[in-house]
């Protein structure tokens, strides 16, 4: 009993000085050709309410690093931790399910976590209001346009009442003035809920829009080769001159990071 | 101009957030859906009007080969003794009992081996050992005939309705189960993570999401598994004819060659062929077309 309560208390301690801990993370692949190191000793620390972009080129094993802090995959040494509980994952592509429909999307993610039925429509309004989709409820996925399906998604990840969510790449196929607006629509809503927000992306200057925080992987193996932290004020729009200053300095870095592989 | 430099901050935010509104607004309009009703007369005259055209234009060519005297009427009877035929049926109020036979096994059977084919498919498709020892065998049952079944069905259990179903399931199981497993088989990856993310594992797994992402490929299985009950039902009614099992479209067939009743034999072949193309327009292909559309699988043409 007095353990269970201190494991408690500790596990809320520990909510409040982190919302995920990747401590020395690796990851190795085998394949025909091998074992191939994807992940080398990576070490990161998410604090509540914080937003963090990953940013590396294509390949550099950010999707890899957010299966493992989701949960999805286990890494090959190392620890991760997320205190709060399983994490919302929001997947590259919008990974809807297309039988059913948006407002039945966010109710099923409601129903798994426990939702009683009777409460679980309202919610799903309400999440749908809050990624200002309200006359959305009864539409199916492939009635929805991409951004459209990309809020759903975003609201659906907000259904699993997470403390922590994880973004890959989520905009990445949108045309740029959708991802401007759901850029927006992100760091209001985050503002508005405390989430703590882990945001993989390939884009120098959206890493710099959105985080607090910057996190540069190098590429095979995938190490934090550098971090900033973004100290310009919300809201800050992609084509502001402070954001597009540090970008630029970022992209040097991920430039050289790069060319790194070209010389051997 | 000198607007703009006396912008405060605050003020420059709220426009923002304005702009961003209505911007999202336009994007949205933009890319809606349009849906919309077809017409019924385009509906007939694009769906109905083509099936009718070809059934038209075969006994058209029909009966011209019957007025150019091709071959004798015991090769090939005029449409006309067909026709009659299917007139002294439906006098004689024998036609509707005949078909509701074959019709009422047929579907009895389907729902025997949906009953059995899919918690078979199931288990092959979800356990790893059973899949290695019996899935192949599955896959090949479905490739062998199923008048092969008949003879051993009779041995086994006589000429009764019990052999009957037993051919029936024989035919009809295996691609019932072989729909599910590929139905199953070619979930995408994708939705089963998402699951797992919401917390959709084991049980509550297959209930939420792979059961109804397979849908699908489920159907396509129930579809084919009602061609081979029909199949099945015909071949066992054909070969194994007796008078206690009651006359079906397959014994009409059979007791036409016996009596050598040509247009008896065309109009049992007919018959046979319309009832399983009505029942796949009426039942499975509705079924099939709702589902694929309601996720946006179908394309309109
Ligand atoms: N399941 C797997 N088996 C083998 N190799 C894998 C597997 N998953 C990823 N890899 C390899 O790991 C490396 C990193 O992949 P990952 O998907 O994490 O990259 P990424 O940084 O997300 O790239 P992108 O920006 O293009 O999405 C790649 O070289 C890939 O080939
Ligand atoms: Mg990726």
């Amino acid at each position: 009993m007095a353990t269970t309560l201190a494991k408690a208390a500790e596990g809320s301690v520990a909510e409040r000085t982190h919302a995920a801990r990747i401590g020395h993370v690796s990851k190795s692949f085998s394949g025909p050709a091998g074992s191939q190191l994807v992940l080398d000793d990576i070490s990161l620390d998410v604090a509540p309410g914080e937003f963090v972009t990953i940013l590396g080129a294509s390949g550099c094993g950010k999707s890899t690093l957010l299966n493992l802090v989701a949960g999805l995959d286990k890494p090959s040494a190392g620890s991760v931790e997320t205190p709060g509980g399983r994490p919302a994952l929001m997947f590259q592509e919008h990974a809807l399910f297309p039988w059913l429909t948006a407002g039945k999307n966010i109710e099923l993610a409601l129903r798994l976590r426990g939702v009683a039925k009777a409460d679980r429509k309202p919610e799903a309004e309400r999440l749908l209001e809050l990624v200002r989709l309200g006359g959305a409820y009864g539409k199916r996925v492939h009635e929805l346009s991409g951004g459209m399906r990309q809020r759903v998604a975003l609201a659906r990840a907000l259904a699993q009442d997470s403390r922590l969510l994880l973004m890959d790449e989520p905009f990445a196929a949108l045309d740029a003035i959708t991802r401007d607006v759901l850029h927006g629509e992100l760091t209001r809503i985050w503002a508005e809920t405390g989430l703590s927000v882990l945001f993989v992306t390939h884009n120098v200057r959206e890493a710099v829009r959105l985080a607090q925080r910057v996190v540069l992987l190098s590429s095979r193996p995938g190490r934090v080769a550098k971090e900033w932290t973004v100290d310009i004020p919300q809201p800050r729009r992609i084509e502001d001159a402070d954001v597009a200053e540090l970008s630029l300095e970022i992209t040097e870095h991920l430039r050289g990071e790069i060319r790194r592989h070209g010389q051997h | 101009m000198a607007s703009t430099d006396t912008t405060t901050k605050a003020g420059s935010a709220t426009t923002a957030r304005d702009d961003l509104a209505g911007l999202e607004a336009g994007l949205d309009a933009l890319d809606a859906v349009q849906t919309h009703r077809t017409p019924v007369r385009e509906v007939l005259v694009k769906k109905v009007l083509p099936p009718f055209l070809a059934v038209g234009l075969v006994l058209l060519v029909w009966q011209l080969l019957v007025a150019a005297k091709v071959t004798d009427e015991t090769k090939l009877p005029a449409l006309s003794a067909v026709w009659d035929s299917l007139a002294d049926m439906w006098l004689g109020g024998t036609l509707l009992e005949v078909i509701w036979t074959s019709v009422s096994r047929g579907l009895l059977g389907f729902l025997l081996a949906l009953a059995i084919g899919t918690p078979l498919g199931l288990l092959v498709a979800r356990v790893k050992f059973v899949r290695a020892a019996i899935g192949p065998i599955l896959q090949g049952l479905q490739s062998l005939p199923s008048v092969a079944w008949v003879p051993p069905a009779v041995l086994w259990f006589g000429l009764n309705d019990a052999m009957m179903y037993t051919v029936i399931l024989l035919g009809a199981v295996p691609s019932i189960a072989n729909g599910l497993v590929s139905g199953i088989d070619q979930v995408p990856p994708l939705f089963l993570r998402a699951g797992r993310t919401l917390g959709a594992t084991g049980l509550r797994g297959a209930r939420h999401v792979v059961m109804p992402a397979a849908l699908p490929g489920y159907l396509a299985g129930l579809k084919q598994g009602w061609a081979f009950s029909w199949r099945s039902l015909m071949a066992a009614e054909i070969i194994a004819s007796s008078p206690d099992l009651g006359l079906g479209l397959g014994q009409l067939l059979e007791n036409g060659r016996n009596n050598i009743d040509l247009p008896g034999v065309f109009l049992a072949i007919i018959l046979i062929l319309v009832v399983g193309i009505a029942i796949d327009l009426l039942i499975f292909s509705p079924v099939e077309r709702w589902v694929l559309r309601s996720r946006g699988l179908l394309v309109k043409s």
